[in-house]
């Protein structure tokens, strides 16, 4: 009865304007950094931004679409953190970093990324195979276990095999400080990409009801052990790639970075912004990576305030800030195209009119 | 000989201690189903009570032991009656992530109030006694004493008296035992205070074994306890107790072969192998879930 259709932005036009506002994202960064507005030591606040939102969005993924507890996120970070630090410091690229050839070194970091996000979720298939099985909150049990074992191994081990790796305590030093805001910003947009493309397709739907139902989606036929192993492995790879370019900015790793209380920051991020929504787990890491810098003077009180906020928020807003909503440019604009062409109102009284009908 | 011996003893005393507070993980998992992670804090708490009434205010150690458990047991009680009975009907994760939230909330709130140094006092227990060729600390004599007497009177109280049936109950179907008429809130509250009492115990008999309080004190020993409750059978008294000792004996094992710095991931690496090997522990229980 209405010949007009609501307009729908395809597909592919949709990845296209990601794509332009990403790009134009970048640029304006780089053009305020040309400019002086961003000094050095803001650009090294906005790095620990960008791997803080991978730790957080690969966190999101076991914790806001899975419905699970991992409380050893800092673990995959660490064994991410001293992969890539191990190869980077073992490549010949050293010279090419301090000279600023990042062109040159560019395919020995992205084999020690590739490298740090497969040893994770080795680690990850190694820890959610039996973990997984089990249910309620035995999975965070065990991953908090593991994490610690990690961080115990890594402090008491200096030599493998003869050859000196991990250096104990003392914490593995000189690493070639190959984490360049234009890298991390890369790697932040492939991956919050990676984890859309997933979730929106056949295997993240399976993912999401396995959260919602776990015996309902067994009854339909979903594999819910290999679903969740999957989805836990690939939360465990994205926290490799962060732990990697973590190495990277720093250029020196002690253990007891990667302790317990390095987790729960994570989950903090992840519960604040709203568990199962990206743009959530974004926007609460940058403000809890920015405030603290901001707010210097009353750093001590972070870890209370945080501690609070957690309690607060599982009280009056399980959900977090944003629930489960993402935002989505393609649906803003279609929404502003059909208000423009009056196509909405049109809608909206075919479906009154259908309901009343009923 | 008399080596083997007083590491034996080192591992009962130390697993006397986790067994006392994997008491107190145990009861409230068993009766709502809430890995209570606040639990190693309320220990922390206690210690700098008796630290606070010892060196400040100069009370009797007895009187500040005593005060240490009132206060460990009000503090449990207030962390249910603000944070989980709200939450009462809320999804697990929410109430997980609540405990968590609190644990980290006593230890960063400590760490304001007193300082994040180490606070060293007075031990509350000296002497040793000869038997045989080998000295035993009384510390460690009393230590085991008390552990096995509280566990005593706490098996009596669970399964003798009123209070104890209506918490076997609560546990058992928390919608029909309120139905019977049993108050859940005044039965969990009793399960709350008996466990951090609990707690307070044990953070009394840690202070004889280590003279000291720090902020993050209560989280490795919280979690070691919790390692015990989920080797014992998670929701069982007996299952706990043994394994708190399993635990302590464990650990001791590993100091006396030279692994101190290892002591922790070999407790977590146990920890692993149950889950994986038998999930319910040596004591537990299966629980069948009914869709």
């Amino acid at each position: 009865m209405n010949e007009k259709k609501l307009i729908r932005i395809p597909t592919p036009a949709r990845y296209l304007i990601n794509l332009v506002l990403i790009v134009a994202l970048y640029l304006v960064i780089d053009a305020l950094k040309n400019a002086g507005v961003i000094t050095k030591y803001w650009n090294g606040i906005l790095i620990v931004v960008g791997i803080n939102i991978i730790l957080a969005t690969s966190l999101n993924i076991a914790t806001g679409y899975l419905g699970q507890l991992p409380l050893g996120h800092a673990g995959f970070m660490a064994i991410g953190a001293y992969t890539g630090g191990i190869l980077m410091k073992s490549l010949p690229v050293d010279k090419m970093v301090a000279a600023g050839d990042t062109m040159g070194a560019l395919p020995y970091i992205l084999l020690a990324i590739l490298c740090s996000a497969i040893i994770a979720g080795l680690f990850g298939l190694l820890i959610g195979i039996p973990a997984l099985r089990l249910r309620g909150d035995y999975l965070a049990i065990i991953t908090l276990g593991f994490g610690e074992i990690i961080r115990v191994v890594l402090t008491n081990i200096d030599s493998v095999l003869g050859f000196k790796f991990t250096y104990g305590s003392a914490g593995l030093k000189r690493i070639p400080k190959f984490s360049t805001f234009g890298l991390v910003f890369i790697c932040v947009v492939v991956c919050c990409g990676l984890i859309h493309m997933m979730m929106k397709s056949r295997h993240g739907r399976a993912v999401l009801s396995i959260r919602d139902n776990e015996i309902a989606a067994e009854s339909v036929g979903i594999n819910t052990t290999y679903y969740k192993t999957m989805a836990f492995v690939f939360s465990a790879m994205l926290a490799g790639v962060a732990g990697c370019l973590y190495a990277g900015y720093l250029g020196s790793l002690v253990p007891s970075t990667f302790k317990f209380m390095k987790s729960i920051e994570i989950l903090v991020m992840v519960v604040l912004g709203g568990m199962g929504s990206m743009l959530g787990s974004i926007l609460s890491a940058t403000v809890l990576t920015l405030l603290p810098e901001l707010l210097r003077s009353v750093a001590d009180y972070r870890m209370v305030a945080y501690s609070l906020l957690l309690v607060i928020m599982m009280i009056f807003r399980p959900k977090g800030l944003l629930g489960s909503y993402d935002f989505s440019m393609s649906r803003v604009l279609e929404k502003f195209l059909n208000w423009i062409t009056g196509r909405s109102k049109a809608a909206d009284a075919a479906k009154s009119e259908k309901e009343a009908a009923k | 000989m008399s080596l083997v011996f007083s590491q034996l003893v080192n591992g009962l005393q130390l697993g006397s201690i986790y067994a006392l507070v994997a008491l107190g993980y145990s009861m409230v998992y068993g009766i709502i189903l809430l890995l209570n992670f606040a639990h190693g804090d309320i220990i922390m708490v206690g210690a700098y009570t008796v630290y606070y009434s010892m060196t400040m205010f100069g009370f009797h150690p007895i009187v500040s032991v005593l005060l240490a458990i009132v206060i460990s047991t009000l503090l449990g009680v207030t962390i249910e009656k603000v944070a989980y009975t709200p939450l009462r009907s809320a999804p697990r994760l929410s109430l997980l992530i609540t405990a968590i939230g609190i644990s980290f909330l006593l230890e960063n709130g400590a760490q304001l109030l007193f300082g994040a140094d180490t606070k060293s006092m007075n031990v509350l227990i000296s002497g040793s006694v000869q038997i045989g060729s080998t000295n035993l600390s009384l510390a460690a004599i009393v230590t085991i004493a008390v552990s096995v007497v509280a566990m005593i009177i706490l098996t009596i109280l669970v399964q003798k008296t009123k209070l104890g049936k209506a918490m076997r109950a609560v546990s058992e179907d928390m919608g029909s035992a309120q139905l019977m008429g049993i108050s859940l809130n005044r039965t969990i509250s009793f399960t709350f205070a008996v466990g951090s009492a609990l707690a307070g115990i044990g953070s009394v008999l840690y202070l004889c074994a280590y003279p000291q309080a720090s902020p993050t004190m209560g989280s490795m020993l919280g979690l070691k306890a919790f390692v015990a409750a989920v080797l014992g059978g998670i929701g069982s008294i007996p299952g706990a107790m043994i394994g708190g000792f399993a635990i302590g004996l464990l650990e001791a094992l590993a100091s006396a072969v030279g692994l101190s710095t290892w002591k922790d991931a070999v407790v977590f690496s146990i920890l692993i192998v149950v889950l994986i090997v038998k999930p319910t522990g040596i004591l537990g229980r299966k629980i069948t879930e009914k869709v």
